[in-house]
């Protein structure tokens, strides 16, 4: 009996990074789009994302979608 | 395909069936949170992961050689009646959990089933006790934990960076992004699943010698299997999908997508690297996580409770129904016979009992019937400590109870509200 704790380490320590990463980047993404909520006293134009926010959204969201094509690629692969 | 005995068509048509009870029981894994967040209507989700499941039947090439991963030695005299027994084992076992509408693994009863068939109609050397061991018990105990801490950090994450976000602003890309973590989720189990009947198919014909040993399964094989998993998953096990996506805990669109992301992420680096978890307890496990990491989230530990006592059922009691059966096809054909009328019995049994209660598309995402308090529920309802702020007073029992309530239906009645 030999538990292979290399393999569960390696499986363990991919899906944290993994889904880590993904996720925040995705988060960025969302952050880049999404407005922030209207305060009270504050003017409009304030509230829409920049364009330097958007483009960092773009990326992230390219980011992301490359991933899930990798996932796409493994699963093929396999 | 020339002469098929009857016993080999038998075992065929069961294997389809049990592939069939395989989607339905899984529908969930891939599809429950993104209906309960309200990311695709019911029916579109049921139908999204059941192309899904087809497209990934027939993708990879790399059959599964071995039906069982070398669990069982498929080289010790395992005859057509030992398969149809596991099957029945398997099939079984799936529809009663699904009654009970707990999320429970498929290839565990699958494994178990068979396992039970060949103790009994082989005996012990026909079972690997080591590679059930590495193959079954450790994934079943290793994937909610690794899923379930990555979608927790996940989720911890993901609430802080958008903590000062308008949140309907939000919802919206998580859900898209939700989709497509679940439409890969879906398709790696299509990949996986149905392989496993394909193998089993094949198996079957290999020992009537309708095709030759190590042969790839025919062409009509891969396609029924994929069929026959694509339309249990658009049937849906709507039960399941309402335990995984609101029995558990309730699930706001960041933690759907930090579930399913986690999900996806765990099966497939665990395939990859040669670890392979179980796609159900990965998924339950990313769930509860995702409920975890959530700030006012609340695990309801009473169903994962029933949840997990399911999993370590699987495996004995798929098994000892498959012994049953095996002792009992062994007797001869009267024998087969009689095991494809008693299931036949029980699984209409099972379907008439559902229908008392019927749960599907329209009314899966209501809330869970009132559940009585659970021990470990009241157990952490008496442990927790009071708001912040609030002297302690040891006679303030409805006054403690009100507060542990009220903090359960908010998120709820949020959900309820951006639900399509």
């Amino acid at each position: 009996m030999s538990i292979d704790w290399a393999a569960l380490g390696q499986v363990f320590g991919v899906t944290l990074v993994v889904t880590v990463g993904i996720v925040g980047l995705f988060t960025v993404g969302i952050v880049g789009t999404s407005r922030k909520p209207q305060r009270e006293g504050e003017a409009a134009v304030a509230t829409a994302p920049g364009a330097g926010a958007r483009a960092g959204a773009v990326a992230a969201f390219a980011m992301c979608a490359a991933a899930v094509a990798y996932g796409i690629y493994l699963i093929v692969a396999a | 395909m020339e002469h098929i005995t009857l016993l080999i068509g038998i075992v065929i048509v069961t294997a389809l069936v049990f592939d069939f009870t395989n989607g339905f029981h899984d529908t969930a894994n891939a599809m429950a949170t993104t209906i309960s967040t309200g990311a695709l209507r019911p029916k579109t989700a049921v139908a999204m992961s059941a192309a899904l499941n087809l497209v990934g039947a027939f993708l990879s090439v790399e059959v599964a050689k071995t039906i069982s991963g070398g669990i069982i030695d498929e080289g010790a005299g395992i005859r057509p009646e030992v398969i149809f027994a596991g099957l029945v084992g398997a099939i079984i076992w799936n529809l009663l959990t699904w009654l009970a509408g707990l999320p429970s693994s498929s290839s565990h009863a699958l494994f178990g089933g068979l396992i039970g068939a060949t103790l009994v109609s082989v005996g012990t050397n026909g079972v690997h006790g080591e590679a059930v061991v590495m193959k079954v018990l450790i994934p079943a105990v290793a994937a909610p934990i690794v899923a379930g801490l990555a979608s927790m950090a996940a989720t911890r994450l993901t609430y802080r960076l958008t903590r000062n976000r308008d949140e309907a602003d939000t919802a919206k890309g998580y859900r898209a992004g939700q989709i497509a973590s679940a439409a890969l989720v879906s398709l790696a189990h299509g990949t996986n699943d149905a392989q496993k009947t394909m193998g089993v198919i094949t198996l079957a014909l290999i020992t009537g010698g309708v095709v030759a040993p190590h042969a790839d399964p025919p062409m009509w094989v891969i396609a029924s299997a994929g069929l026959a998993i694509a339309l249990g998953t658009y049937l849906g096990g709507w039960r399941i999908i309402r335990t995984m996506g609101k029995g558990i805990t309730d699930i706001q669109p960041p933690q759907g997508f930090a579930a399913q992301t986690g999900a996806a992420a765990t099966i497939l680096a665990s395939s990859h690297l040669g670890f392979a978890l179980s796609t159900t307890q990965v998924c339950s496990g990313s769930v509860m996580g995702s409920g975890l990491g959530r700030k006012g989230g609340v695990v309801r530990w009473s169903t994962a409770g029933r949840m997990v006592a399911a999993w370590g059922l699987t495996l004995p009691a798929a098994g000892a129904v498959a012994a049953g059966a095996a002792f009992l096809a062994g007797q001869g054909d009267w024998g087969v016979a009689a095991v494809a009328i008693l299931a036949l019995g029980i699984c209409g049994a099972i379907w008439a009992a559902s229908r008392r209660k019927p749960i599907d598309h329209t009314n899966v995402n209501d809330g869970p019937a009132a559940e009585p308090v659970g021990v470990v529920t009241a157990a952490l309802r008496t442990v927790s400590p009071p708001p912040a702020g609030q002297p302690v007073r040891v006679s303030d029992g409805p006054e403690a109870v009100d507060a542990a309530d009220t903090a359960t239906p908010a998120p709820r009645a949020k959900a309820a509200t951006v639900t399509r």
